[in-house]
């Protein structure tokens, strides 16, 4: 079973992440679900319906514009690196925590590293399915990497500008 | 300088510690050369054609003595005796072991120095004027801003991984000596009618294989919002840079397909939301800053030195050098001094260990123990009293130091190159090495007055070729070196890109060519016209015509 990050600790990961191309057939209607955009914005209606828990995946060239208005809706947005350096999922994330006020569960998947988790965690994901082949027991220090930060971000509105002593 | 705090120490310690880390892992085989690539080079790291490169930033050129000697020291200690300073105010250790590097990182900590962003596709070192804080022509000191764009810009969480790399450079003076219409983001401080200061902002300009002058998106950022709207141009261009062709991936494609007013529009909605917020700058906070950048403690001169004036007109050797290697300074009595990397036959921007000390000690005892790096590969010193000059030059002239060359046809921007380079098509420095050989007299050099020669090895253009008044661009023509000369390229005030002057030549013809190039110039030059002004008159045509002319 895939294990995830969560709040500093390690979980079980009871939720599917469906594929890009997905369709309604033979969705269950009780398990909890990552759809992908496409499908969300197809099938809304149908998938409101559903009993299980309901979240959805961005690819790293979609923007959180497109669910600004559906946010309530989800427990869970996801956004993918298709490779860790592709860099566009971070801004997405600080969209949805700072202009869209997102409360839920931001999730970073794909090709996600631990070298990557400070800079995420910082822009407002609180939740990271590592990259299957790695220890996510070595990947909690990462989040000591540094002990300050200079600029404003989600995690820390005030830059150290306004909090140097 | 600006001197570190507790906080700016912590980060950088840190930094030692995490790559210090991943190095381990690396070496280990934890980390593949995939992964561990992006992770060395936000530490200035490359792998090049015969060993790793590490390029250590100096941020907006400013560098103590003491620091000058740490690098002294690790030239020493960890490559091969010198090392090699670029033309972006960095400097880079050529031979350095892999495995050695955190330590390296680790004594630069001691002195308040990183690599940090010095590659990769991030924010890297902002530049600007080397003569920031002392130019006779300066507007608004630079260097508060430069300072503070660096730690806004310092593992900022969600720019770390762009579409491409991203230099932004700022000036304050009536020259543009920073070159901010060919970087992706040019800052000219400015103020306005009223007295406050404020950004005329460009946006796209940049070489490589694209070349470019920048956009004006902003004639007046009041400097509150500095942080906010670099923060602005900095999310568009992150969500909608190309990441498809790393050719097409720096702003200014992205600023061109959009056109400068559409994305200037983009920037501006963006900054709606976030203008006021957090980030907005502090009157108390650019006080903090900039109060490590106020005059050092000077003597009180009424004028110029009568003695130096003097030794002036009797020795002509020092009349030369200070007619080139000297800059204008605001406070009287003083000049700013440059220590000239360009003596013939030594790689641009190369310097011992021996000479790092040497300049770190001429920065004691003249200089208030500061330097700058300068972009043209040069060193100087800011804050030299008249009346040590001439006891200055003399020592400069023991340790190589001396050539009076300053801004002068052999004083040649030049990259590594196909000597060092991986990316290279062609060698650059023995290019650059011929013509200084061919322009060998010192009067006619002083003759034919200011002119910059820029040399890059290939269309990545770290030798500014694009904007020298004479480029020369090493291209690859069926696995032989070739270059090819472009005219009229110019990285000041008026920033404009060289045209091509024709079909490339060979290595050994290029001394030949450039001779072409300046007797044209010399036999069409009105008395008060430099190079540039020159071919803008008279245009490509009769340069053309000269160097292709059939041998007879």
């Amino acid at each position: 079973m895939q294990r995830l990050i969560k709040n500093g600790e390690i979980i079980d990961e009871t939720w599917h992440l469906l594929d890009k191309d997905a369709t309604l057939d033979g969705l269950s209607n009780s398990d909890d679900l990552i759809v992908p955009l496409g499908l969300w914005l197809e099938h809304a209606h149908a998938l409101k319906a559903r009993d299980g828990g309901l979240g959805v995946w961005l690819d790293s060239d979609e923007q959180v514009e497109a669910i600004a208005e559906d946010l309530q809706y989800f427990q869970v947005v996801a956004l993918n690196f298709p490779v860790f350096s592709d860099g566009r999922s971070y801004s997405n994330a600080r969209l949805l925590r700072d202009r869209y006020q997102y409360p839920g569960e931001v999730r970073a998947i794909g090709d996600v590293l631990r070298d990557q988790l400070f800079f995420m965690r910082r822009c407002g994901f609180d939740a990271f399915a590592l990259r299957a082949d790695r220890n996510p027991e070595e990947a909690l220090e990462s989040f000591n990497d540094f002990s300050n930060t200079y600029q404003s971000a989600t995690d820390q509105p005030l830059p150290l500008f306004r909090r140097r002593a | 300088m600006y001197i570190y705090d507790e906080y700016d120490q912590q980060l950088v310690e840190d930094r030692v510690k995490q790559f210090r880390g991943q190095t381990q892992r690396y070496l280990a085989g934890e980390l593949s050369e995939n992964e561990f690539l992006p992770l060395r080079l936000q530490n200035g790291l490359y792998v090049q054609r015969y060993a790793p490169m590490l390029r250590v930033a100096i941020p907006y050129g400013h560098i103590s003595a003491k620091q000058m000697r740490k690098l002294a020291f690790i030239a020493r200690q960890y490559d091969k005796g010198y090392a090699h300073f670029s033309t972006r105010q960095n400097v880079q250790f050529n031979w350095p072991a892999l495995e050695d590097v955190p330590d390296i990182l680790a004594h630069l900590a001691e002195v308040q120095m990183h690599a940090i962003q010095t590659s990769g596709n991030c924010i890297r070192n902002t530049t600007t004027d080397q003569f920031a804080g002392v130019a006779a022509d300066e507007l608004v000191d630079p260097r508060p801003w430069c300072e503070i764009i660096r730690q806004w810009s310092t593992f900022h969480p969600e720019f770390a991984f762009l579409p491409r790399k991203f230099k932004i450079a700022v000036n304050g003076a009536e020259h543009d000596r920073a070159a901010i219409g060919v970087h992706d983001i040019g800052l000219n401080v400015i103020k306005n009618e009223a007295g406050d200061i404020g950004f005329r902002v460009l946006v796209g300009g940049g070489l490589g294989r694209t070349p470019i002058v920048g956009s004006q998106i902003c004639d007046f950022l009041p400097w509150q919002h500095l942080l906010t709207y670099l923060d602005a141009i900095l999310r568009v261009y992150n969500r909608y840079g190309r990441r498809d062709n790393k050719y097409k991936a720096r702003i200014k494609i992205l600023v061109k397909a959009l056109t400068p007013a559409v994305f200037a529009e983009k920037v501006n909605a963006e900054w709606a939301h976030t203008k006021d917020n957090e980030t907005t700058l502090t009157e108390q906070e650019v006080q903090r800053v900039a109060k490590h950048f106020t005059a050092p403690d000077y003597q009180q001169f009424s004028g110029d030195d009568a003695d130096y004036l003097a030794k002036r007109d009797s020795e002509k050797g020092f009349n030369n050098w200070a007619m080139r290697n000297l800059q204008a300074h605001k406070v009287p009595g003083y000049a700013a001094v440059t220590l000239s990397l360009k003596p013939t036959a030594v790689a641009p921007g190369d310097a011992t260990d021996k000479q790092m000390e040497a300049a770190a000690d001429l920065a004691e005892r003249y200089s208030f123990a500061e330097l700058r790096v300068t972009h043209q590969q040069n060193l100087v010193l800011a804050d030299v009293r008249q009346s040590d000059l001439y006891a200055l030059w003399q020592e400069c002239k023991e340790m190589g130091f001396a050539t009076p060359n300053v801004g002068l046809l052999t004083d040649i921007i030049c990259c590594p190159g196909g000597d060092f380079c991986a990316l290279a098509n062609a060698k650059s420095i023995p290019i650059a090495e011929a013509i200084q050989r061919t322009f060998d007299d010192l009067d006619y050099l002083h003759d034919i007055g200011d002119l910059d020669l820029n040399i890059s090895g290939c269309m990545n253009a770290c030798g500014h070729h694009h904007v020298g008044h004479i480029g020369v661009l090493g291209v690859d023509k069926k696995g032989q070196e070739f270059y090819q000369v472009s005219l009229g390229g110019n990285s000041g005030r008026d920033a404009s890109i060289g045209q091509i002057l024709g079909p490339s030549f060979a290595a050994d013809e290029m001394p030949k060519v450039v001779s072409k190039v300046i007797d044209v110039y010399v036999e069409n030059r009105t008395p008060e016209e430099l190079f540039l002004d020159t071919f803008q008159r008279i245009g490509m045509a009769p340069f053309k015509e000269r160097v292709y002319a059939a041998a007879n």
